[in-house]
């Protein structure tokens, strides 16, 4: 049986779906008292979008050789990845609780063999990418229909490898692989902020071009808000439609706020990583839970 | 207890305040690592690479050839293996005077699991031309090392912790390339040997089986290479059974090492070896003290080990065998 595109939720739904996710990370990480806020809550409505939005999938059958792949290249944020899993019906959201745990199918970083719906292992930075363009180049040779997403931090794209593969990948003409940059404006540590930076420290990529970039080694760059669900799709719906078509992969460049959602984390280094105390547990879940609202 | 990191990033920073050649090249780890400290403290001697090990290596050998004295910050994981071969091209046949700190050494690095855990980097350093490899045990050897790496000319590993243990040395505690110390004497039944922060676990393992009647001597290998064999040997003779115990592979690290010297010496009343550490399989995430308990490395475990190496019959807790994390998938 194919598998089928879902049907899009309402943007209300989606900003609920993140909100709950953003939730579930920063309580999972205090509760293992160890793991990174920052980028899976960048990276939250882009999965969103693209678990419940986007991919070709089916929870019930993670190995379905028609499906969508998507590779979290990141794979420091891999509690993001794993709330959104377990949303999507991967396994159950209480399984969350054993992160870190020890004897866990929910790892530090995604390990493909344990965790259903994880499509590869990730954890040193720079090799999602290029695991992606094999796929993609394997979906094209065996005529499979799948398209692969990777997703990278900005900080990551200073890995050596991610250039190997964005100068090979138009010579394969992976147009059924796109790259998706969390560009959150901030990595662990980095450079002190200057003038035109939007938070504490520099943006990592802040001296680069980075859509010449890409459109200089021979991609379709997509530059949008991604926090903006219209963008996101309308985005993915540009990438969706060069498969087959356009000979040249796509990468779709989405400015985020590391930590966005959180008063304390969002737009700071220092949440990169970090365990909430109860009283910012309490903070964060008025923000993301009780508000009145939709933001 | 302080931190071995700690240490690094504090004794660091005065070296960089005696000597401006000193400097740290950082791949976005310094907040772990502790090379914030030379950061915020004298931001002239820290240079911020990216999340580049590659090109971090690279940059230090080139600085180098410019007359400074480069230390690199990262997790050991990703020195000795993304960046290996600039390592062996770039630094140890060249021989240049890079001080390559690998953070974050062995299983304990905070619950990152198998892809941060690097207990395969004493065997590929220990193979690595010229390379001089140590481990320290506890804060102040990490001290003494780091201002005896930071004299030396030549490329030097070194095994920094994460987390603080128990000191085994005193603040006065001086280091000699290839020395092997004695840390508890005595060892009628047993010899353990172990090497960086887990010869403070043995010492602690000694003390659970002294009082179960076993004595043990623990002998420990800051320095894997230079090492002098000569020491190592006498340290160990005498007994029926020598233990090797490390936060590494079984395969080619302490245990390696004490095997290559005991059958190149050929002696028939050498002692029988067993080898305690990482099997040959990955470990998982987990707090410390689980990963300690199932990975073998605890005090307690040690202990149940060497008594099961003696022929002692094992105490129920002792036959846990180690299964692949959760079970697997797909
Ligand atoms: C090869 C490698 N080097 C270093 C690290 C340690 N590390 C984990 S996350 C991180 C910063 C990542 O920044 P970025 O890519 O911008 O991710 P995000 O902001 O989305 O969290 C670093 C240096 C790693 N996991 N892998
Ligand atoms: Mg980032």
């Amino acid at each position: 049986m194919n598998l089928t595109p879902p049907q899009r939720p309402s943007t209300d739904e989606l900003r609920l779906l993140a909100d709950t996710g953003r939730w579930n990370v920063i309580s999972t990480v205090a509760a293992s008292k160890a793991g990174h806020i920052g980028g899976p809550l960048s990276a939250m409505d882009l999965l969103v979008a693209l678990y419940f939005g986007q991919l070709r999938i089916d929870p019930a059958q993670p190995r379905h050789p028609e499906r969508d792949r998507f590779i979290l290249s990141k794979g420091h944020n891999a509690i993001a990845l794993y709330t959104v899993l377990a949303q999507r019906g991967y396994f159950p959201e209480s399984e969350l609780a054993s992160f870190d745990h020890g004897d866990s199918r929910l790892q530090g970083h995604p390990d493909m063999k344990l965790t259903p719906g994880v499509d590869a292992s990730t954890g040193s930075l720079g090799q999602g990418l290029s695991a992606g363009a094999g796929m993609a180049l394997g979906a094209k040779r065996r005529g499979l229909d799948a398209h692969t997403w990777v997703m990278l931090g900005d900080g990551e794209l200073g890995e050596g490898m991610v250039w190997e593969t964005v100068l090979s990948a138009p010579r394969f003409g992976l147009d059924n692989l796109t790259a998706i940059v969390d560009v959150n404006g901030l990595q662990q540590y980095g450079w002190p902020a200057g003038e035109s930076d939007r938070f504490d420290r520099s943006e990592p990529l802040g001296h680069v071009d980075l859509g010449a970039v890409f459109t200089g080694f021979g991609w379709t760059v997509h530059d949008i808000d991604g926090h903006d669900f219209t963008a996101i799709f309308d985005a993915f719906d540009a990438a969706e439609a060069a498969r087959n078509h356009a000979g040249r992969p796509s990468v779709i460049l989405a400015r985020t706020a590391k930590g966005r959602g959180v008063s304390f984390t969002e737009g700071t280094y220092t949440w990169h990583n970090g365990v909430a105390t109860e009283e910012q547990l309490r903070t964060a879940k008025a923000e993301l839970l009780e508000k009145g609202e939709v933001r | 207890m302080t931190a071995q990191r700690k240490v690094w990033g504090d004794t660091l920073l005065e070296l960089t305040r005696e000597d401006d050649r000193v400097v740290v090249l950082d791949a976005d780890l310094a907040t772990s690592t502790m090379a914030v400290t030379v950061a915020e403290g004298n931001p002239e001697a820290f240079i911020q690479v990216g999340i580049a090990e590659q090109n971090l290596v690279g940059m230090a050998f080139g600085l180098s050839t410019m007359g400074y004295r480069p230390w690199l910050s990262t997790f050991g994981v990703f020195l000795t293996h993304r960046a290996l071969d600039q390592i062996r091209m770039l630094v140890s046949q060249t021989g240049a005077p890079v001080r390559i700190a690998a953070a974050y050494a062995g299983l304990l690095n905070g619950s990152s699991g198998k892809t941060h855990q690097d207990i395969e980097d004493l065997a590929i350093m220990r193979a690595m031309p010229g390379m001089t490899v140590l481990a320290p045990a506890d804060e102040h050897e990490a001290r003494a090392i780091t201002r005896w790496a930071a004299e030396h000319d030549g490329p030097v590993y070194i095994r920094y912790a994460r987390d603080a243990v128990a000191p085994v040395f005193d603040a006065d505690y001086v280091f000699h390339p290839g020395a092997v110390h004695r840390l508890r004497d005595g060892g009628g039944d047993v010899t353990l040997v172990s090497t960086g922060v887990q010869s403070s676990r043995v010492v602690e393992a000694a003390e659970l089986l002294a009082a179960r009647g076993v004595d043990a001597r623990v002998v420990h290998v800051p320095s894997l290479k230079p090492v002098d064999g000569d020491a190592l040997l006498a340290a160990i003779s005498g007994v029926g059974t020598v233990v090797t115990v490390e936060d590494h592979s079984v395969i080619n690290g302490l245990g390696g090492l004490v095997a290559e010297l005991i059958a190149e010496r050929g002696d028939p009343d050498a002692p029988r070896l067993h080898r305690v550490g990482l099997a040959d399989g990955w470990s998982e995430s987990a707090p410390n003290a689980f990963l300690l308990d199932r990975y073998g490395l605890s005090a307690e475990r040690v202990a149940e080990q060497v008594l099961e190496a003696l022929g002692h019959s094992p105490s129920p807790s002792a036959t846990v065998t180690v299964t692949a994390p959760g079970g697997t998938v797909g």
